[in-house]
């Protein structure tokens, strides 16, 4: 079979599961429900697999793969920037290219595990199928963001995603705190998707195609001819308004806010849609586009700034929170600013290295903690838990793995990718010391939060089931600790299919001294340098990049003792520090009042507007009506008297003429809209008919 | 290549469908969008003879038609809104002011 020019079958396969469980769902059983959800991103996994298998068997040339379905949109002929008359016209056609079969395979082969581990977390819920049908309309949202090759289609996923985003987070929709959170998200995407729709019409302006690589080749043939200079302010806007659409969907600086409040949605959806893919489609997008932000020097800075800034905000978030989803909310947060870092430095292919690392340990992480929820009936207050490791020790050994692969362990997927990220920010011509200084200290912090969430939940005592106003309030089981079990193994397999890619996916991508980077060499194609463009070169030999990396272990090394002698050891440090440190320490735990100040500058102007406008029409628009209401009442008291006598004498003797003689009339008058459209439409008929068929 | 007549027949149909709901069903809600129905077989149309005429003319009539369609939207909720506060029912046969 010939699975390349089949990709256009891929996203399709969960849509038809997504029509079947949202059509059907809710009188069919719920294992099947779970088989018709999770079979059809399994057989999507399988398309892919073929599909990406057949790609590298191609020359290196040759990989890339476009399958156009029909032409969609066809608006006519438009002025690009040049002067010259291109017409506005998208296919509904599919690419396949090593960038996008990275993420195909990252997005159908975690979403198929998340699938199967929902099957049993979600198994209690109202609305299984519900549920199950969002999730396959997510995957067929993701997957046309993926495999589209043009930037309209990117756009149509981007939505989709979007709105399946929000449909999720609100799942719990009886929730308040759950609906505001999926409003949250969908306003602050807007933002974003704003900022993407620009950039996309100034591609289509300065290139006159929309086509990912139409538009490559073209910038590739601009620059070299010198029609694009690099860092003209063109193009540096461009980037800036592609990556406004990644911050809104990337959840980075000042856009991010919206992501730690997504938590309010079932975990596998933390999981699937805020930590390992959708997140992502910000990182997918700029690499997508690097071609442009190559050609944008003073954007590519923006990003790595607002990158680092944004890991390091997060992170710090992070330290104190208490909600052991939370956490690991800001930790993506902190990861995707990782991301964008190594996309600022012009490491894109570090970026998708990351991601696709990240999408591994994340997404164990999230099921872990789902797990772990799970177990303790809807518990998610770390403070709450502790001791957990002999009672539910499969959940416990794969999260250790996620926690170390994250931590940055050396030999983990996550020592490799964000090796590579930090490397490459000290030593590409974009890079700084700065970036690596400030990303080596984010890397010690993620350390800390992340073993001091492992050793809060496993380890100690267990803290919760003894003061009855901890389970007073939630689902009001009120389980001790007897009542804890392992999860079924619908969700225990999965986790450990994760933990095992969270050991092994980083080594396709080591860093030169180690091997050969197979990774960045895949996506070399789709990464080739434009003319005029700063090209990286390292002149650091390899002991200086052994040396960095052996610093950044020792960060986080650093981080992870101090977890270790903070809350493995029950020591005091922790309330001491609290207590000393109380400005820094409420600072942190209320989010650097981020929420607040965007309440004050823009919901509650926006909010206050409205109310000034409510004031504006009860005041003075009805003040106006008010007043000349009354106006008209004093006036009307005198011909009221001649209409009353006079007038109304004559008429009611006309009417009640009528009225007496008019009774048969009333019995088609019924008062029944759709009575009097049925006769219009009749009549309609009557002279159509008379048109066509009439006399002439 | 599609036919333009191929535009046309689901029009058509689309537009039936439409005008069928608003004579049958009783619930306004569902006359309502089977109103909206009806306006975007008139889109349909319209692009349909765009396409064919090779002018943008008709897309642009049909944007003009979207957005009167929203505001419709909007008008014709807030009359459903207004006259489900003071009827408390959503079947047009218990609505029937218009009689006499």
């Amino acid at each position: 079979m010939n699975f390349l020019d089949l990709i256009w079958l891929i996203p399709l396969f969960p849509a038809a599961g997504f029509v079947i469980n949202g059509l059907l769902g809710k009188k069919m059983p719920k294992p099947a429900v779970a088989t018709i959800a999770a079979g059809a991103v399994l057989i999507a996994f399988i398309f892919s697999l073929g599909a990406v298998y057949q790609l590298s068997q191609l020359p290196v040339e040759g990989r890339s793969h476009n399958v156009v379905l029909y032409h969609w949109i066809d608006a006519g002929p438009a002025h690009t920037q040049s002067g010259e008359v291109e017409r506005f016209a998208v296919d509904w056609g599919f690419l396949l290219d090593p960038l996008s079969s990275v993420m195909v395979l990252v997005v159908t082969g975690i979403g198929f595990l998340i699938h199967v581990y929902s099957a049993g977390y979600m198994y209690e819920e109202d609305g299984f199928y519900r549920f199950f049908a969002y999730l396959n309309l997510f995957m067929f949202s993701m997957l046309t963001l993926i495999l589209g090759n043009n930037y309209v289609m990117m756009f149509v996923g981007w939505e989709g995603v979007g709105l399946c985003s929000y449909l999720l987070i609100g799942y719990y929709f009886l929730k308040r705190s759950a609906g505001d959170a999926a409003k949250k998200a969908f306003v602050v995407n807007r933002v974003g998707d704003w900022g993407f729709s620009i950039g996309i019409f100034m591609v289509f302006m300065t290139v006159g195609s929309l086509q990912f690589t139409e538009v490559s080749e073209r910038i590739h043939e601009g620059a070299a001819a010198g029609h694009f200079q690099a860092g003209s302010l063109w193009f540096t806007m461009m980037a800036l308004a592609l990556f406004v659409g990644a911050t809104g969907k990337s959840a980075q600086i000042p856009l991010y806010v919206w992501l730690p409040d997504a938590m309010e949605g079932p975990t596998p959806v933390s999981a699937l849609i805020h930590a390992a893919t959708m997140v992502t489609a910000g990182v997918y997008m700029v690499t997508r586009s690097n071609f442009i932000f190559q050609l944008a020097p003073a954007a590519m800075a923006v990003v790595a700034v607002v990158g680092v800034l944004t890991a390091l905000m997060a992170a710090t978030i992070g330290i104190v929170q208490n909600d052991i989803k939370r956490v690991l909310a800001y930790s993506t947060v902190s990861q995707l600013g990782y991301m964008f870092l190594a996309l600022g430095v012009g490491a894109f292919s570090a970026g998708v290295f990351h991601l696709m690392t990240h999408a591994f340990f994340k997404a164990l992480l999230f099921l872990g903690s789902g797990s772990v929820i799970h177990a303790l009936h809807h518990e998610q207050d770390m403070r709450n838990m502790g001791g957990l490791k002999n009672k539910i020790p499969i959940t416990f050994f794969t999260m250790a793995i996620g926690t170390l692969a994250i931590a940055g362990t050396p030999g983990l997927a996550g020592f490799f990718s964000k090796d590579e990220i930090l490397w490459r920010s000290f030593s590409s011509e974009h890079g700084h010391v700065l970036l690596w200084a400030v990303g080596a200290l984010v890397a010690g912090i993620t350390a800390f939060y992340m073993f001091r969430l492992l050793f809060m939940t496993f380890f100690g005592e267990y803290r919760g089931g003894h003061d009855s106003h901890s389970h007073g309030h939630g689902h009001g089981h009120g389980h001790g600790a007897h009542a804890i079990h392992e999860s079924p193994r619908t969700m225990t397999i999965p986790l450990i299919v994760l933990a095992v890619g969270s050991i092994v996916s980083g080594y396709i991508g080591m860093p030169a001294w180690l091997g050969t980077n197979v990774f960045e060499h895949w996506l070399e194609p789709v990464l080739e340098p434009v003319p005029g463009a700063v090209v990286e070169v390292s002149h650091y030999s390899h002991g200086v990049e052994i040396g960095m990396a052996a610093v950044s272990v020792a960060v986080a090394f650093l981080g992870f003792f101090i977890a270790y002698t903070t809350y493995y050891k029950k020591s005091d440090r922790a309330e001491r520090v609290a207590t000393q440190f109380k400005g820094l320490y409420t600072t942190l735990l209320n989010k650097y009042y981020i929420d607040e100040l965007y309440d004050a500058l823009f919901v509650n102007r926006a909010k206050g507007a409205g109310r000034g406008l409510w004031r504006f029409d009860s005041k003075i628009v009805d003040g106006v009506v008010n007043g000349s209401s009354w106006a008209t009442v004093r006036s009307a008291v005198g011909s009221g008297w001649w209409d009353r006598w006079i007038v109304d004498g004559l008429v009611r003797f006309i009417g009640g003429f009528i009225k007496t003689s008019s009774w048969p009339v009333r019995l088609i008058e019924t008062g029944y809209t759709q009575n009097y459209a049925l006769v219009m439409i009749l009549g309609v008929l009557i002279f159509v008919g008379y048109v066509l068929w009439g006399t002439p | 290549m599609v036919p333009t007549s191929y535009y046309l027949i689901l029009s058509a149909a689309l537009f039936t469908i439409g005008v069928i709901g608003v004579l049958t069903r009783r619930n306004i809600m569902i006359i309502l969008m089977s109103i909206e129905l009806m306006m975007n077989a008139v889109n349909i149309n319209l692009i349909a003879f765009s396409d064919r005429l090779q002018q943008v003319t008709g897309q642009v009539f049909a944007i003009f038609v979207i957005t009167v369609a929203a505001a419709e939207a909007a008008v014709g909720l807030g009359i459903v809104i207004a006259m489900f506060k003071n009827k408390e029912t959503m079947n047009i046969n218990e609505i029937d002011l218009m009689k006499w």
